[in-house]
């Protein structure tokens, strides 16, 4: 799938093909000097287009059914997964997968929203939506890796928490709300990567963390978009608008306080170079877990109580409290 | 004794002229069953309706009156009021507008009313939301209130009472109303841990990022009957699954058969309850 501001690098890029395809026919000096311009102009026009990027068109690369996924990760990152599965009460919710990995030389548990790519696992996997048995799921192994003393990682990739009737039924706020509660007192370090969309509650609900990193791509948002665009203007159609207005970029919540780190990219998308992008996410796992190993388990309570009791922007007796961060945005 | 048709008195057939002279909001008629009640009546009746039994949604400071022993409630965190953090507008007013026009029709500084109060005689620390501001809805302001009044039942080991009404996170502020979920569940993760009761009364409605945190983490779970308590609303569900919903679908009778809240009580009588309630726990 190619995105509409996609289209003319894609363009160039055909072009470069077929310029490769009659070079490789014909050897002929003058095409490979065209296939370096091109090559060069396509450079030019990737970075042209990713440095101006809107927020809406970073809410189609966080969707993009080409840019991995938490079972992509899983891959490139991690070794000798063991995937656990169930919450033990009704069933296995496999829109979100849990389980054991090494991180080189450290056991960690993993836990992420998966969406599928194929109609098949997209019903499997319910989009990436997850019903309460799921988060349940989730709470079950954190507690095991709390346990066992051993870090915890999620992944947030998701439109948010399912809205269905079974859901209503099996208490989804009720399943969200503990996990809150119970995340906030992990004794274990926790960290969260947003590697897509991070879907409101849905996406909180296994997300509590003592640090939050983002991919520069990736969004998190009280609400999407669209359903914005429908409480506003009744018109979901102008998603785009909404998108600007909610501040969902990973930019935008560094800027609030709201997450750590972002993640740099490939340039183009994580769609592009799903090596590149594993490699900078392990990277910086790999960094923030060398920080927070050093944490005892009652600092790493208090460090992540703090984080979110600081979280929030409000004036007091004409003052202004905030949790932004005291830089220029650029 | 005079017969049936024979008798004139006032008191059987109004006049139409003193009728017409009735001031406006002196009679309330009932959502559920159309019944019309004197407002003084449905005052001795806490708000609800004598016929149908309908729970009329209220307001913060009714809610104070039915609940506390009588002006036993002291207000605290007055003065602090939102912000528009992410220039917020919705093409034609600004958050911030809207903030102020809220504040002048409800006479409220924002959707929650926090303090300390006493319940048939028990200290307690108490949150009341108000659904009548921006829909109760749960930005910085309301996260941050909360945790201080979570964070004064720790501090004074006094029971927390926090009765909610409100369709969820509040849109406007965007990030930082979703991140007062996690804020006010860790604050009651800190209550838990230093065993000190918490009883949440869910009232109509109760949906989202407010039932998606601290409204479902009671000790108990209160909910009023019929009340709409949820984690979506029924149009988003209706809309997802392409269907229409049962009735009876998301109300408190339909929450207490799936075990998702302990009891349903009437609101006549909800303090006693509490009242008895916080007797066992503490």
């Amino acid at each position: 799938m190619i995105l509409d501001f996609e289209k003319p690098i894609n363009d160039l890029e055909k072009k470069l093909e077929t310029v490769q395809k009659t070079y490789e026919k014909h050897p002929d000096p003058e095409r490979k000097i065209e296939m370096k311009n091109l090559e060069k102009q396509i450079k030019r026009l990737k970075i042209e287009i990713h440095n101006h990027l809107t927020p809406w068109q970073r809410v189609q690369l966080a969707r993009h059914p080409a840019r991995p996924y938490f079972l992509d990760y899983v891959k490139l990152i991690f070794h000798n997964f063991i995937e656990i599965h169930g919450d033990r009460t009704f069933k296995d919710d496999k829109s979100v997968v849990t389980g054991w990995a090494d991180l080189d030389n450290q056991s960690v548990m993993l836990i992420g929203q998966q969406k599928g790519r194929t109609v098949e696992e997209n019903l499997m996997r319910n989009f990436g939506s997850m019903h309460p048995e799921g988060y349940r799921k989730a709470l079950r192994v954190m507690k095991m890796a709390e346990k066992f003393s051993k870090p915890i990682i999620t992944f947030i990739d998701t439109q948010g928490a399912y809205p269905g009737i079974g859901a209503e039924e099996r208490g989804q706020a009720e399943a969200i709300a503990r996990n809150l509660k119970e995340m906030s007192s992990l004794k274990v370090p926790v960290i969260t990567v947003v590697i897509g969309e991070g879907g409101s509650g849905g996406a909180l609900g296994i997300g509590v963390a003592n640090k939050v990193l983002m991919l520069e791509n990736s969004t998190y948002s009280v609400i999407s978009p669209e359903g914005c665009a429908s409480i506003l203007w009744r018109d979901a159609t102008r998603a785009p608008e909404a998108a600007k207005a909610l501040k969902l970029t990973a930019q935008d919540l560094y800027y609030f306080g709201v997450i750590d780190l972002i993640i740099d990219e490939p340039l183009g998308g994580a769609h592009t170079d799903h090596l590149m992008t594993a490699n900078s996410i392990k990277k910086e796992i790999k960094n923030t877990l060398a920080k927070l190993n050093k944490l005892s388990s009652k600092s790493l309570v208090s460090q992540r109580y703090h984080k979110y009791r600081t979280l929030g922007e409000y004036i007091e007796k004409n003052q202004i409290k905030t949790s932004r961060k005291k830089i220029t945005k650029k | 004794m005079k017969k049936w048709y024979e008798r004139t008195d006032e008191k059987r057939i109004p006049e139409k002229s003193k009728a017409k002279k009735m001031p406006e909001g002196l009679w309330s008629k009932c959502p559920s069953c159309g019944k019309v009640i004197y407002q003084e009546q449905l005052i001795d009746n806490q708000y609800t309706c004598m016929e149908c039994d309908h729970h009329f949604r209220i307001g913060a400071k009714e809610r104070i009156e039915i609940t506390f022993d009588d002006k036993s409630f002291k207000e605290m965190d007055t003065r602090i009021t939102s912000l528009n953090p992410l220039e917020f507008t919705d093409n034609i007013t600004s958050y911030d507008k809207r903030l102020s026009q809220a504040m002048k029709k409800t006479n409220l500084t924002e959707a929650v009313v926090t303090g300390t109060g006493k319940i048939y005689g028990i200290h307690v620390a108490c949150a009341i939301l108000d659904f009548n501001f921006f829909g109760g809805s749960m930005g910085s302001v309301v996260g941050e209130k909360i945790t201080r009044v979570v964070e004064k039942a720790i501090k004074n080991k006094i029971p927390l009472v926090i009765i909610s009404m409100s369709g969820g996170a509040r849109m406007q502020e965007g990030i930082f109303s979703l991140m007062q979920m996690a804020k006010t569940s860790a604050a009651l993760a800190l209550l838990s841990e230093k065993r000190v009761p918490y009883i949440s009364i869910l009232a109509d409605p109760t949906t989202g990022g407010v039932s998606a945190s601290f409204s479902m983490l009671g000790d108990i779970n209160i909910a009023e009957p019929k009340a709409l308590i949820g984690f979506a609303g029924p149009r988003v569900i209706e809309q997802t699954i392409k269907q229409k919903l049962p009735p009876g679908f998301q109300r408190s009778e339909f929450l207490l058969e799936h075990g998702m809240v302990d009891i349903v009580v009437h609101r006549k009588a909800l303090k006693a309850t509490v009242a008895q309630l916080l007797r066992y726990m503490t």
